[in-house]
C-alpha cells in the first residue's frame, strides 16, 4: 500500500494547480475573492491568434553618427567665430569626418588647438594645402562612433516606448534585437497604419527662417546659396484629397529645434474649427524664440518636420512667453499624433521598417477555433483507437494523455508563455505522440504476459525494460525542440515552447501518473487477467 | 485487440528494394535543397523577402479578376492563390518595390463594387530573409550535431551514423515531396522538418534499443537475424505510435485551417517517412556495417 500515496498527492496537486492557473482563461469574470492571491492572467496569446502587428525596425545608426558630426561642425563654426578665427567652410564629409577649410597656417594651428581641447576623442588628420587654402580633416574614431550608434538605438527604443505609451496600446512589447534592430509588438491594434506612421516618424522639428530674397517658384536645389535649402509645403484638400506642393526656400540652419519643447497639445481653433498643435518651449527655447521673432518681424518663419514644411506663417509681432502653435492642413487624428511625437521627442536617427506582420482579429479568432477543433477531433480519434486496441489499459493511457494536455496548458499559463497557432499544432501533435510511452510499455507487458508471467510481474518488468527506451526517446525529441526554441521567433518559438514543455510533462505522466493507477489497481484486487 | 502478433518479416532481405526507393527520394530531396539554395524553389517570403496578404472579399472573386485589378494599378509580378472558404485570395509578391498599401489602393480603385478586408499582411525586407536563411542552416546543423553526439554516447558510432542517415533521409524526403508538389518552402516547413527529425530519431532509437538488447542476449546468432527479430518485435509499437501520431497530424491537416495547412501536411508526410526510415533505412545500414566488420573474424576462426 505504501509508496504511491505521495505520487497520488503529487498528481492531485498538479491537477489542482493546473486548474487554478487555467481558471482566468476559462472563466469570463473572476469572482472578487479570487484576485487577491490567486493567478489572474489569461494564457498569453500570440499575435497570430489575437490579431495585432509585429514590427522589426532597423535604426539607421550611420545617420546618428552623421548627425552628431553635423552638430560638431556647427559648434566649431560658432567657436571659431567667437575667437575671431576666419574660416572658409566647415562641413561634414562622408560619414565619419568633418572638413575645415581655413585661410592660413596660423588659424589652422589655432583651430587644431581648439579641436584638441573641445573634442579630445577626435582624431585630427594632417593638414593639407588645397590651392592656397589649408584643408584639415577631423575624424571620429571607430569606438566613439560605435558608442554613438549604440546610444542611438537605446534612445530610439525609449522614444518609441514613450510614443506607444501615449498612443495607448495595451501590453505592447518593445525590445532591442541584435545591434541595430528594435522589435515592436502591438496586440489587438485597430489601425496599424496609423500606429506605424506614429512609431516610424523621425519627428525632427525645426524652426527655420524663410529666405525671402529668393523666388522659390523658380528656384532649384543647385541655384540657391549654399546656406539655403529648398523644401516643400504639402497641403491636402480636405474635400478632394488632392495634394499640392508649394516650394519654399529656407535658411539651412535651424533656429530652434524640437528638443527645446516641454509640451505639445492638440487644440481646436474656435473660429475655423481647425485642429492645431499648441507647443510650449523651455526657458532656452522661449528666450531664443523671443529674440528671433523680435529681430524678424514681417518675415516668415517655417515650421519644418522631417524636412516637410508644415506651415510658414508671417511673424507679426515679437512673441515672448514661450508658446507657439503649429497649424497646417491636418485632420484631428493627425494633429493628435503630431502632438504625441512632439511630446515623446524625436528619434536620434531615422528607422526603417524591415518586417511588418499584421494579423486581423477575425483571422486570429478563426485560427483559435480551427485549432481547437482539430485538437478535439485528434483527441477523439486517438482515444477511440487506444480504447479499442488496448481496452482498459488503453483508457489508462488516454487518461494520461488528457492529464498531459491539462498540465501543459497549466504550465503554459503559469510560466506566462505565449500560445501561438503552431503552438496549438504542437499540442495536437503531442496528443498522438504522448501515448507512445504507454504503447511502448503495453507492448512490453504483452510480451511478458506471453512468456507466462503474472499480470503484476509483467507490468513491473514492462515498465522496467521500457524505462531506458522512454528516456532515450524523450531526450532525442528534446534536442530538436531545444534547437527550435533557440532559433525560432514568434509563432515558431511558440511551437517550440509547447513541444518541449509537452515532452517533459509527458515523461512525468507516463512514468508516474499512469503507473500509479496500475499499481493501485493491481494492489487492491487479486488480478488474474489484465485488460490489455 | 492485436494486429501484429509474432510477425516474422524479412526486413533485411527487403533492403535492396528499400535502398533503391530511398536513394531516388534522397536524390530528389537533394535537388530540392539545391533549388532552395539557389532560390528557384517556391520560396516563402520569409526567406525571399516580399509581401504576402490575405484578402477577404465581400462577393466572389476570381484570381483573374484580382490580377486584372492589380495590373491596372501597375502591380504585375504577383502570385495569386485562392484560399478555401469565403472569397479569400492570397496575394504574394517577391522582392517587390510595391507596398501592401499599393495593393490595397489598386484593389480599392479597380474592384470598386467589391468591398474587402485585409485579414493579414506580411511585409519582409530582404535583410531579414538573409538572416533567417543563415539561422536555419545553423539550426539544422546544430540539431544534427546534437543527435550524433547523443546517439554516439548512448550507443556507438555505427548506430549514431545509422540514426543520422535515417534522419537526413527523412529531412530530404520531406523536402522532396514539397519540391515535387511545388509547395511553399517557409519557416513553418523548416519547423516541421526539425520536429519530424526529433520524432524519427525517437522511432529509430526504440528499434536500436531492442537490437542492442538482443545482441547481448544472443551473441551467436547472425547479425541479420538479430536485426530482423528486433524490428519484428518492435514493429507493433512502431506502427501503433505512428497511427496515433498520424491521426493527430491528419486532424490538423483536415481541420486546422488554412494558415497551418502546409505545415500539417509536412507533419503527415514526415510521420510516414519517419516510420519507414526507422525500419528500412537506419537498421539495415547498421546491420551491413556490423556484418562487414564481423566477417573477417569469422574467417579467421
Amino acid at each position: 500500500m505504501k509508496g504511491y500515496t505521495w505520487r497520488i498527492s503529487l498528481i492531485l496537486i498538479f491537477i489542482i494547480a493546473s486548474f487554478v492557473y487555467l481558471t482566468p482563461t476559462l472563466v469570463d469574470t473572476l469572482p472578487s475573492w479570487w484576485s487577491g492571491l490567486l493567478p489572474k492572467d489569461k494564457i498569453h496569446l500570440g499575435l497570430d491568434l489575437q490579431g495585432g502587428t509585429h514590427l522589426v525596425m532597423g535604426v539607421e545608426t550611420e545617420k546618428a553618427v552623421e548627425g552628431s558630426l553635423d552638430l560638431i561642425a556647427t559648434d566649431l563654426e560658432d567657436s571659431l567665430t567667437q575667437q575671431n578665427l576666419r574660416y572658409k567652410s566647415i562641413a561634414r564629409v562622408g560619414n565619419d569626418k568633418v572638413q575645415l577649410t581655413l585661410y592660413d597656417r596660423g588659424s589652422a594651428d589655432a583651430a587644431q588647438a581648439l579641436i584638441k581641447k573641445k573634442y579630445p576623442d577626435m582624431q585630427i588628420l594632417p593638414a593639407t594645402d588645397e590651392g592656397g587654402f589649408i584643408g584639415m580633416q577631423v575624424r571620429i574614431n571607430e569606438k566613439e562612433a560605435q558608442v554613438r550608434k549604440d546610444r542611438a538605438v537605446a534612445q530610439a527604443l525609449e522614444t518609441i516606448r514613450n510614443r506607444i505609451d501615449q498612443f495607448g496600446v495595451s501590453e505592447p512589447v518593445i525590445q532591442r534585437e541584435g545591434l541595430t534592430n528594435i522589435v515592436v509588438q502591438l496586440p489587438g491594434i485597430k489601425d496599424p497604419k496609423r500606429a506605424i506612421d506614429l512609431i516610424g516618424k523621425t519627428a525632427r522639428l525645426e524652426f527655420k527662417l524663410v529666405d525671402e530674397t529668393i523666388n522659390a517658384a523658380t528656384a532649384s536645389a543647385s541655384s540657391i546659396p549654399a546656406d539655403d535649402e529648398l523644401l516643400y509645403e504639402k497641403r491636402s484638400d480636405a474635400a478632394t484629397g488632392a495634394v499640392s506642393e508649394t516650394p519654399i526656400v529656407v535658411k539651412r540652419k535651424a533656429i530652434i529645434t524640437g528638443d527645446l519643447l516641454t509640451d505639445a497639445q492638440i487644440r481646436i481653433d474656435s473660429q475655423y474649427n481647425q485642429p492645431y498643435v499648441a507647443i510650449d518651449f523651455n526657458s532656452t527655447g522661449a528666450r531664443l524664440f523671443d529674440q528671433v521673432t523680435a529681430a524678424n518681424v514681417g518675415k516668415r518663419f517655417a515650421i519644418v518636420l522631417d524636412n516637410n514644411v508644415y506651415s510658414a506663417p508671417v511673424i507679426r509681432e515679437r512673441i515672448s512667453g514661450g508658446s507657439a502653435q503649429i497649424s497646417g492642413s491636418f485632420t484631428e487624428k493627425e494633429a493628435a499624433d503630431l502632438a504625441i511625437v512632439l511630446r515623446a521627442g524625436s528619434l536620434p536617427a531615422p528607422v526603417k521598417i524591415l518586417q511588418n506582420v499584421t494579423v486581423g482579429p477575425s483571422l486570429g479568432k478563426d485560427s483559435i477555433h480551427k485549432g481547437l477543433m482539430a485538437g478535439l477531433i485528434g483527441v477523439l480519434l486517438v482515444v477511440g483507437f487506444m480504447a479499442i486496441y488496448y481496452k482498459l489499459c488503453g483508457m489508462v493511457a488516454n487518461f494520461g494523455m488528457v492529464l498531459n494536455i491539462l498540465f501543459l496548458m497549466g504550465a503554459l499559463s503559469a510560466l506566462g508563455a505565449t500560445l501561438t497557432l503552431p503552438g496549438i499544432a504542437a499540442i495536437v501533435l503531442l496528443v498522438g505522440m504522448s501515448v507512445d510511452s504507454n504503447v511502448l510499455i503495453f507492448e512490453r507487458i504483452r510480451e511478458e504476459l506471453r512468456l507466462g508471467k503474472t499480470p503484476h510481474a509483467a507490468l513491473d518488468s514492462g515498465y522496467d525494460k521500457a524505462f531506458l527506451t522512454i528516456m532515450d526517446s524523450h531526450v532525442t525529441a528534446l534536442i530538436t525542440a531545444a534547437v527550435l526554441f533557440q532559433f525560432g521567433t514568434g509563432p515558431v518559438k511558440g511551437f517550440a515552447v509547447s513541444l518541449s514543455l509537452g515532452i517533459i510533462i509527458n515523461l512525468f505522466t507516463s512514468l508516474v501518473s499512469t503507473k500509479v493507477i496500475f499499481d493501485a489497481y493491481l494492489e487492491r484486487a487479486n488480478v488474474k487477467r489484465l485488460s490489455i | 485487440m492485436e494486429l501484429l502478433r509474432n510477425t516474422n518479416i524479412d526486413f533485411m532481405g527487403l533492403r535492396k528494394i528499400s535502398f533503391i526507393i530511398s536513394g531516388i527520394v534522397a536524390i530528389v530531396g537533394i535537388l530540392g535543397v539545391i533549388a532552395i539554395g539557389r532560390g528557384t524553389a517556391n520560396m516563402g517570403i520569409d526567406f525571399s523577402g516580399g509581401i504576402a496578404m490575405q484578402v477577404k472579399f465581400a462577393q466572389p472573386v476570381t484570381t483573374q479578376g484580382v490580377r486584372d485589378a492589380l495590373g491596372k494599378g501597375g502591380i504585375h509580378e504577383v502570385e495569386l492563390q485562392e484560399i478555401t472558404g469565403g472569397n479569400q485570395i492570397l496575394v504574394k509578391m517577391h522582392k517587390s518595390v510595391k507596398s501592401a498599401q499599393n495593393v490595397e489602393d489598386a484593389l480599392k480603385q479597380n474592384l470598386a463594387g467589391n468591398a474587402f478586408t485585409v485579414e493579414s499582411s506580411t511585409e519582409i525586407g530582404p535583410s531579414i530573409g538573409e538572416k533567417l536563411k543563415k539561422d536555419t542552416l545553423i539550426a539544422v546543423a546544430l540539431s544534427m550535431l546534437g543527435i550524433i553526439l547523443y546517439i554516439a554516447w548512448r550507443f556507438d558510432f555505427k548506430f549514431g551514423v545509422g540514426a543520422v542517415v535515417a534522419t537526413m533521409h527523412d529531412v530530404l524526403a520531406m523536402i522532396a515531396v514539397f519540391y515535387v508538389l511545388h509547395k511553399e518552402v517557409n519557416i513553418l516547413l523548416i519547423t516541421a522538418v526539425l520536429t519530424i527529425a526529433g520524432y524519427s530519431l525517437t522511432d529509430t532509437v526504440v528499434v536500436f534499443d531492442r537490437i542492442r538488447e538482443n545482441m547481448h542476449k544472443s551473441l551467436k546468432d547472425p547479425m541479420f537475424i538479430i536485426f530482423n527479430r528486433s524490428i519484428n518485435e518492435t514493429l507493433s509499437r512502431t506502427i501503433i505510435t505512428s497511427v496515433t501520431t498520424f491521426l493527430s497530424a491528419v486532424s490538423l491537416y483536415l481541420f486546422g485551417g488554412e494558415v497551418i495547412n502546409d505545415f500539417a501536411f509536412a507533419l503527415v508526410v514526415g510521420v510516414l517517412v519517419a516510420t519507414y526510415s526507422s525500419i528500412f533505412v537506419a537498421s539495415p545500414i547498421v546491420a551491413l556495417w556490423e556484418k562487414s566488420s564481423e566477417a573477417p573474424e569469422a574467417k579467421a576462426a
